[in-house]
């Protein structure tokens, strides 16, 4: 009876499962993260007419997704946790290379590290790709930590750090996924360590400077509280960071926001380009998909939202300004040093959220 | 019997579709095992996740802390909403249809933009900093968001309503004469309040008390998105269950349980509704 309730339940839910014959394609990204002159141009070349849905969480995207029948054509899981739980729970479609001319346009390099958690790059073509690092107020930092190098998670990790900078403001990402292997790294641990010993460390760590954290709140949050200047250090993604720079030059505040990549070795995410295992149109999203995976495409798209892509070709086309930017585009030996989060097994993810809701509640 | 019948059908229909089965689905997933896969469970009488709550102390807490705060938001909607609803009794009855539209129309605003309100009211950048900072009152910003203050302030003003539009109904039909008479034989306005107003309105204070504290108990939006990240209530631990942890089965264990624990004072409030 509930696995017949529910699928139906998903279906009132659904966007437009029942409007799949008339060639629309539904796509659900995250929130800002593409050129809508992009999209325009998509229908006009191919007459297919693009319903654009959008997500600020991984969470929205993995519930919506888990009841089943989501109505999606085309989603934009991140690597790790969303697109390789997914992957396990069988909700992915293999992608047809032969409907994906442009596939070549990928980086080789970038697409080998993904295959760690979809081996053989089966099911998910690289949108954009980021780090995990620090968004700093540099100014602020400067003053607040004389004489210590803006080069590393020192800057938030070390208590004596954390302490001066607590009256100026710092905030952590909620997402134990993206937090984690970074502070494991920082410690000198295997970021992949998955063991009682690597989580007791992680967690000491995190407590220690737990009293100096103002606000532990989604990514988007902390993009709008670098931008205003509400957090002068923030444990978030790069692209976030440079958006929030942007803003701020735009609102003309006198904020200014820096990203530090740590120079202890970043964690690497990917966005990746997936259908559902029950998409209606597979056709348009593999059609959508190659058609982003253009050069020009793909550098419009990094132009606008300011995250490096993975089709190297499109590189000459991006603005100077984005491209020259090395918290955009790392340089190969700072890329050298970037590890990928695998997955943990289950017990090791309930142990791991369990000391997030720790950290959190500060207990 | 059958027009009867026939008047009460559309209700029994709606209790059960829309009371019933989700509460027999809710109850079918917390007795589930969690399993990769679309949905992410297992029908099962396996009961891993009532276990999972009983052996860990932070749902407990969890627990503590949302019937803390929601019982803080009651007492609070009570203390500000007597005063609100006894203005609007005693004013003029043409007057009195103005005054609880005001109390309503920021009801009919959506809630997230509410919240979103609050938020620019209370940050450092906003509104309030501005004015203080303006006038030299404090150097640097108050740090006024993501505070139990912050959260508090939110829930109060998000239900309080609820709180106003009982005690109003109550306070309307307090037959005057009664406040007149304890005046007349000397009583202070104050011992008059609490000696007849107070007394004759209580099982409207109850319900109020009670209409905010039930849904408070479950809030997730507003300490998410204004308290502090160790205000960990109920409705955020069932959050991270079902949407970090992929743990369907815990997540709608939490419900049932909290569902459980509000039945109480759901009683409580159809005892005092059937008084005369």
């Amino acid at each position: 009876m509930l696995r017949r309730l529910l699928p139906l339940l998903a279906l009132l839910l659904a966007p437009a499962s029942v409007a799949a014959q008339e060639r629309v394609l539904n796509v659900y990204n995250w929130s800002d993260y593409i050129d809508p002159a992009v999209v325009e141009r998509f229908t006009r070349e191919t007459g297919i007419r693009v319903r654009y849905d959008v997500y600020d969480s991984l969470e929205t995207l993995e519930g919506r997704l888990s009841a089943g029948r989501s109505g999606y054509d085309l989603i934009v899981p991140t690597s790790e946790p969303t697109f390789a739980r997914l992957l396990r729970a069988g909700a992915l479609l293999p992608l047809d290379r032969a409907r994906i001319p442009n596939w070549g346009n990928l980086d080789p390099t970038l697409m080998a590290r993904v295959a760690v958690i979809d081996p053989g790059n089966r099911h998910g073509a690289i949108y954009l790709w980021g780090t995990v690092g620090l968004g700093i107020r540099p100014d602020l930092v400067r003053a607040a930590l004389p004489g210590v190098a803006l080069d590393s998670l020192d800057i938030l990790m070390k208590p004596e750090n954390a302490r001066r900078l607590a009256r100026c403001g710092i905030m952590v990402m909620d997402s134990p996924t993206d937090v984690l292997p970074s502070v494991l790294r920082w410690l000198g641990r295997d970021p992949n360590g998955h063991s009682d010993a690597d989580h007791r460390a992680a967690e000491a760590a995190l407590r220690a400077i737990r009293p100096h954290v103002r606000a532990i709140v989604p990514s988007s949050a902390i993009l709008d509280a670098l931008a205003t200047g509400e957090a002068c250090v923030a444990l978030t993604y790069s692209g976030d960071v440079i958006q929030a720079a942007t803003r701020a030059r735009e609102a003309n505040r006198g904020v200014e926001v820096g990203y530090v990549m740590p120079r202890e070795g970043a964690q690497l995410w990917f966005d990746l380009m997936a259908i559902p295992a029950d998409a209606p149109n597979p056709e348009a999203a593999h059609a959508f998909i190659n058609f982003l995976l253009q050069p020009d495409v793909m550098a419009a798209i990094t132009n606008q939202v300011r995250y490096p892509n993975a089709v190297p070709t499109s590189r000459p086309m991006v603005a100077a300004a984005v491209r020259d930017d090395r918290n955009v585009f790392p340089d190969d030996a700072a890329l050298a040093r970037t590890f990928v989060a695998g997955t943990p097994p289950r017990e090791a993810e309930r142990a791991r959220t369990r000391l997030w809701s720790r950290f959190k509640a500060g207990r | 019997m059958k027009a009867r019948l026939a008047v009460l059908a559309p209700a029994w229909a709606w209790l059960l579709l829309f009371v019933a089965a989700p509460a027999g689905i809710l109850a079918a997933i917390a007795f589930a095992e969690a399993d990769p896969g679309i949905p992410p469970f297992r029908l099962a009488l396996s009961g891993i996740g009532f276990a999972t709550l009983a052996e860990d102390t932070y749902y407990l807490e969890a627990f503590g802390t949302a019937l803390r705060v929601a019982g803080i938001t009651a007492g609070l909607c009570l203390l500000l909403g007597y005063p609100m609803a006894m203005a609007i009794a005693r004013a003029r009855p043409g007057r009195r249809v103005l005054l609880l539209a005001l109390l309503m129309l920021p009801f009919w605003t959506g809630f997230l933009l509410r919240v979103g309100a609050w938020i620019g009211l209370l940050r450092d950048q906003g509104w309030i900093n501005g004015v203080l900072l303006a006038l030299g009152m404090t150097e640097a910003p108050l740090h006024l968001l993501y505070t139990e203050g912050a959260m508090l302030a939110g829930m109060v003003h998000a239900y309080l309503p609820f709180a106003v539009l009982p005690l109003f109904a109550a306070l309307v039909r307090l037959d005057p004469t009664l406040v007149e008479a304890a005046e007349d034989l000397g009583a202070r306005p104050a011992v008059a309040f609490l000696t007849v107003t107070l007394p004759v309105t209580a099982p409207a204070a109850a319900a109020a008390f009670l209409l905010v504290f039930i849904p408070a108990a479950g809030e997730f939006v507003i300490p998410e998105l204004m308290g502090p990240p160790e205000a960990q209530l109920v409705g955020r631990v069932l959050w991270q269950e079902f949407f970090q942890n992929r743990d369907w089965p815990v997540a709608a264990a939490l419900a049932v349980v909290l569902l459980v624990l509000l039945l109480a004072p759901i009683r409580l409030f159809q005892r005092l509704e059937a008084r005369p």
